[in-house]
């Protein structure tokens, strides 16, 4: 099976779609001539064109916007956003529009639209660069969040979210673009709302998403080896729509859960996710559920310790040996 | 103001020359059907507790809807604010279904999910009805992104307030029309207001609030928005330009509404004098003005004009029975059209949760 970048399993996604179906186009700043900001539309103008790779200025609310209205006419956009960050620009037409239009209009309106890009911090960009909005924008009905770690997943759940009738946000992340993965040439989908058991174990549940499984597959890495503690690692890879069985199954299992997120704790993915194990699987547990998230304040530019802000795989081996 | 002549001018505009009495008469229907909707909405709103939230009136704007989109091809978009009874009945839709909207009926045009500020009818093509303050601008250039992409010769009118052209989203909209050449038209129904604040403590212009097109290389034009046969005659440039060309335009509108910004808006009657209203009703009510014309013209006669008006009273009554009658929503009904794929059960519909309820 070839070995791929994340990057590239991306972009042979959007060149799939986009050769698929000619109502797909995609829309976003350097997308087009410069071939991506980080890439990953890299050769999709000079093969499709002008009228279905767009360059657009500076102006996410406005190229964010048109791609609302265009998707209520039937088109399927795919807006990168060259980051997620920047969302928030455009918060209204996100939130407001691709959002809430289909309930106002009572279901009269469907907005097949899919905004990605990265949303991640570790890059040392500053604050303004290193949001991780899944959580925010998960918590809106209306709205999906998908955040693929692998370059497997991150083809497949792109391919299923162009395809989708609804609006979904990708979340992609900067730091994974250049890791590789083994991903078949055939084509495959995945579908949103099944997360994916990354490795077994019967001694502890590490459930997380997007970059974060990766820290989380390091430190079940040193918990075998160091611990002789077999952790399970769970990938949610989508987070509205949620999982819940296969999280449960293995809480379940395992009797114990510690939570890996690297959005700030407060009201993050993972608090979601607690709040789903006690109320559905208290009595399975053997401990109380822990959690490992991205330290409490705005990302810190310093190199070295902008590292350290973000979950580690030491932090969650020191958080599992709490209560393993 | 313009001068009489002027007046005669646009009466005999090319656009307007060939326009049959069965349609001047038409446009009566239509702005009588809205006037009379209104103050039935406003009647029940203040008395029958059956109309929640914010209710925005059009009264006195009606000739600016009514105008614009007496030009439209079955091709157009229109979308709007969150004034929008007249685009709403104007595109075609039924006062039955905008009043059980009101009233937040299950026969609603939004099944009782949208409310006032927002009425949709895609299927006549009209893409609401949006409560943010210009959050809808870039959706209607999105519409005219659509057409052009499809190779449709059509337009999109986007109508606006002037308490909208502040936003920084309009300003980045007209950037991209611009840039891009789309065939979209903006609307600001300049009725002097934004909430309570008056246009000359709310924006900064030279000239008035269109001439900012300039800056963005659009033509622009403003007019006065009381005669249909002045509306019409400005307007069709611009929707030439757009269907043609596949150029954008901003036209302001100077126009005046009779209420407050809402009906809850509680210095409706502080920020503007008592004579500034009445000077309006009396002289530049756009019904009042067309029916004079058309009286004048020899194309109906005041029996006639009653009977429309009583008309539209009627069906406006009607359709207060119609929503009063009709079912409210299932509580179940909170929990659809949130996702077409859940509402259709389609694979994509069944994989994951997707509500998160205690």
């Amino acid at each position: 099976m070839p070995v791929i970048t994340y990057r590239k399993a991306l972009n042979d996604a959007l060149a799939e779609e986009l050769a698929r179906d000619e109502n797909v186009f995609i829309i976003g700043e350097e997308v087009a001539q410069y071939n991506g900001a980080y890439k990953v539309t890299e050769g999709l103008w000079q093969r499709f064109g002008d009228k279905r790779v767009l360059d657009t200025p500076i102006t996410e609310a406005a190229f964010i916007g048109l791609s609302v209205g265009a998707s209520m006419m039937g088109l399927h956009p795919v807006v990168e956003l060259m980051f997620w960050s920047f969302a928030f620009v455009a918060y209204d037409q996100i939130v407001n529009n691709a959002g809430c239009i289909r309930y106002m209009s009572g279901g009269q309106i469907n907005l097949p639209l899919v905004i990605r890009g990265p949303a991640n911090g570790g890059t040392n960009v500053g604050a303004t660069h290193s949001h991780t909005p899944e959580s925010i924008l998960a918590s809106n009905p209306g709205i999906k969040v998908v955040c693929p770690a692998t370059a497997y997943d991150a083809k497949g759940l792109m391919k299923t979210a162009i395809r989708d009738n609804d609006p979904v946000f990708v979340m992609e992340n900067t730091l994974l673009y250049g890791e590789t993965w083994e991903v078949p040439t055939d084509e495959y989908l995945i579908p949103l709302g099944v997360a994916d058991v990354k490795r077994e174990g019967a001694d502890i549940s590490l459930i997380a998403h997007g970059r974060a499984v990766i820290t989380s597959l390091k430190a079940a890495e040193i918990l075998a080896r160091e611990h002789n503690i077999r952790a399970e690692v769970v990938d949610l890879r989508s987070i509205r729509p949620l999982d819940e069985e296969t999280i449960l199954r293995s809480v379940r299992k395992t009797h114990r859960a510690v939570l890996v997120d690297e959005n700030k704790p407060f009201c993050a993915v993972s608090a979601q996710i607690a709040t789903t194990i006690q109320e559905k699987a208290f009595d399975d547990l053997d401990a109380p559920v822990l959690r490992v998230c991205t330290l409490d304040a705005p990302a810190i530019y310093s190199p070295p310790l902008e590292k350290i802000q973000l979950p580690t795989a030491e932090r969650v081996v020191e958080k599992v040996l709490s209560i393993a | 103001m313009e001068t009489l002549l002027e007046k005669e001018t646009f009466a005999s505009a090319e656009v307007n020359h060939g326009l049959t009495p069965e349609r001047k008469i038409d446009f009566l229907r239509q702005m009588l059907r809205i006037r009379r909707f209104e103050q039935a909405a406003l009647k029940q709103y203040q008395t029958s507790g059956q109309i929640g939230g914010f209710l925005h009136l059009y009264s006195g704007q009606e000739a600016v809807a009514i105008g614009t989109l007496s030009l439209r091809s079955e091709d157009d978009q229109v979308i709007a604010g969150y004034r929008t009874h007249g685009q709403a009945l104007a595109m075609g839709m039924t006062m039955n279904e905008c009043m059980a909207e009101l009233f937040g009926k299950a026969t609603g045009c939004s099944k009782g999910k949208g409310g006032s500020m927002h009425l949709f009818a895609p299927d006549k093509n009209y893409w609401g009805g949006h409560g943010v303050v210009a959050g809808h601008t870039p959706l209607g250039l999105g519409l005219a992104f659509a057409l052009k992409y499809k190779g449709i010769k059509g337009c999109c009118l986007c109508y606006l307030g002037d308490g909208a052209v502040n936003q920084g989203v309009y300003q980045a909209t007209l950037n991209l029309a611009s840039l891009w050449s789309l065939p979209v038209i903006y609307i600001i129904e300049n009725n002097q207001y934004s909430m309570g604040t008056s246009q000359e403590r709310s924006s900064a212009y030279r000239d008035c609030l269109a001439a900012r097109a300039e800056g963005y290389n659009i033509e622009w034009d403003r007019f006065n928005g009381e005669d249909i046969y002045e509306v019409r005659a400005k307007t069709w440039p611009a929707i030439q330009r757009a269907r043609e060309e596949s150029r954008p335009t901003v036209l302001e509108v100077a126009t005046y509404r009779y209420y407050g910004h809402s009906v809850s808006d509680a210095n409706a009657k502080k920020y503007r004098s008592p004579e500034e209203i009445d000077n309006y009703r009396k002289l530049h009510d756009p019904i009042q003005l067309w029916q004079k014309r058309l009286l004048d013209e020899g194309v109906m006669t005041e029996e006639q004009a009653a009977e429309l008006d009583a008309a539209a009273a009627a069906e406006a009554a009607e359709s207060v029975r119609f929503a009063g009658e009709s079912p409210l929503p299932d509580k179940t009904d909170i929990f659809s059209d949130v996702y077409s794929e859940v509402d259709r059960q389609t694979p994509a519909g069944q994989t994951g949760k997707f509500f998160f309820n205690d």
